[in-house]
């Protein structure tokens, strides 16, 4: 990457607007029981963005196969495929002042039709599907555009209270352009009934901060006799502008 | 009425929850054949400039037991103080060295471990060079919100004792715990407590 002092694309700018902690879930929520020995105790220094967080990594399109973000094929034999409802994702990744974030990594992971993970430590007693390993990932395009090809996840019984549901859910990793916007978090699906009563769900203190993790169907971009579509646009913080910073970046 | 700011909200974190591997780092999961290699498990190589150094640790919660499935991801800059990134606008980061590096928790002992390179001095925003440090972000089941923090180095005693963020921590007791432990030449070990008489010290950035 040239300087860049004559280019108006990528010019330095400045600091990402401060997370809203109150949006976000608390450290510390006991109905969610690992959350209690696993929370900071102690307040978060408040730290300006420097460029060790103004920074981050990039990741080329060159990273991704074609079938990456396809789960129904990526793990599945030779003309076979993953059972279950078949879907589409899709959705852009904004920031906050509404622009799409270009080469954004987005990389996802879920359990299978019947709830049941891929995973040495998983118990559930659903069983694997052996078409179906469970992760994906993709690349946004330049307008933050990303689309994922799956099944849509069953639900599943978890260990926390005696009897506690997640409702069907996909997990997202998000990275944009630099470390203070890298977030972790997980897509649900319009109209299920067990969303209200997930424990991990109610840790988000703010039932409209929940709605936007709940994707909506979407008939129009539905692949007909094929797969049904699910509209999930993502976040990132937005920055500020050089014009609004009192120092100049160190050049 | 006023006008609209038309600003978004951001996306709500949940917890990245028992299985994160699965997503971040398939092969190490035992999910193969999906991708080549898992992301951000080679930081550097022959080629890469600057003094190898090892780092390595554990997540450790409030009973003293180290997370065996956290997932640890660190972001630094290069040996001369530059990040390969594209909102690096200073000079051209080492080619040859990824800056950042993304470690699963062993199975076993929990244990997250990078080989990386020692990094440069990065300036503060006023110019200020802070002491040589990696950041790091630590996700969990069980952690809302991912965690940042910073590891500095404990032969940089004179660079730490001018460092302007390491300088406005009110509880200097407290900033031990952003220091790692010298275990050999080149070899640094950092355990992050989540809680405790010894919990790391947190960044809101
Ligand atoms: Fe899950």
């Amino acid at each position: 990457m040239s300087s860049g002092s004559n280019g108006n694309a990528r010019k330095p700018a400045g600091g990402y607007f401060p997370r809203d902690r109150q949006w976000h879930p608390p450290a510390l929520t006991p109905f969610y029981k690992t959350s209690v020995a696993r929370s900071p105790a102690r307040a978060p220094i408040s730290l300006n963005n420097t460029l060790s967080e103004m920074t981050g990594p990039v990741f080329g399109h060159d990273l991704i196969g074609e079938a990456d973000n396809d789960l129904i094929h990526n793990f599945a034999r030779p003309g076979e495929s993953a059972i279950g409802e078949r879907i589409v994702v899709y959705g852009r990744v904004l920031d906050e002042t509404g622009r799409g974030v270009p080469d954004c990594l987005v990389e996802f992971w879920q359990a299978n039709a019947g709830g049941r993970y891929r995973h040495a430590r998983e118990s559930y007693l659903a069983p694997l599907d052996p078409n179906f390993g469970g992760c994906g990932r993709t690349i946004t395009d330049e307008t933050g555009f990303y689309t994922l090809r799956t099944i849509k996840p069953g639900p599943y019984p978890w260990p926390n209270g005696p009897n506690d549901w997640r409702p069907s859910h996909i997990h997202f990793s998000v990275f944009g352009h630099a470390f203070a916007q890298r977030l972790i978090t997980q897509m649900y699906f319009e109209g299920d009934p067990l969303i209200p009563l997930c424990p991990i769900v109610r840790t988000i203190p703010d039932p409209s901060a929940i709605d936007t993790l709940i994707a909506r169907l979407d008939m129009a971009n539905t692949i007909p006799m094929d797969a049904c579509a699910y509209k999930f646009d993502i976040v990132l913080r937005g920055r500020r502008s050089t014009v609004f910073e009192n120092r100049m970046e160190g050049n | 009425m006023v006008q609209r700011l038309d600003r978004l909200k951001e996306t709500p974190s949940q917890t990245a929850g028992p299985y994160v591997h699965i997503g971040c780092t398939p092969n190490f999961a035992g999910i193969t054949g999906v991708f080549p290699r898992d992301l951000g498990s080679v930081m550097v190589n022959d080629r890469t400039r600057g003094k190898r150094i090892t780092v390595r640790g554990a997540v450790i919660d409030g009973t003293g037991t180290p997370l065996k499935d956290a997932m640890v991801e660190i972001w630094q800059a290069d040996c001369d103080g530059l990040y390969p990134s594209v909102n690096e606008f200073r000079g051209r980061a080492d080619p040859e060295f990824a800056g950042w590096g993304r470690s699963p928790g062993d199975m076993e002992t929990g244990e997250y471990c990078f080989r990386t390179v020692k990094p440069g001095r990065v300036p503060f925003f006023d110019g200020r060079l802070m002491a040589p440090h990696i950041t790091f972000w630590i996700v969990a089941r069980g952690i809302n919100l991912g965690l940042h923090t910073r590891m500095y180095f404990p032969d940089e005693a004179a660079a730490n004792g001018d460092d302007p963020i390491l300088a406005r921590i009110e509880h200097k007791v407290r900033i031990a715990t952003l220091i790692a432990a010298r275990e050999g030449e080149g070899q640094y070990r950092f355990d992050i407590h989540l809680q405790g008489e010894n919990e790391t010290i947190f960044f809101d950035i």
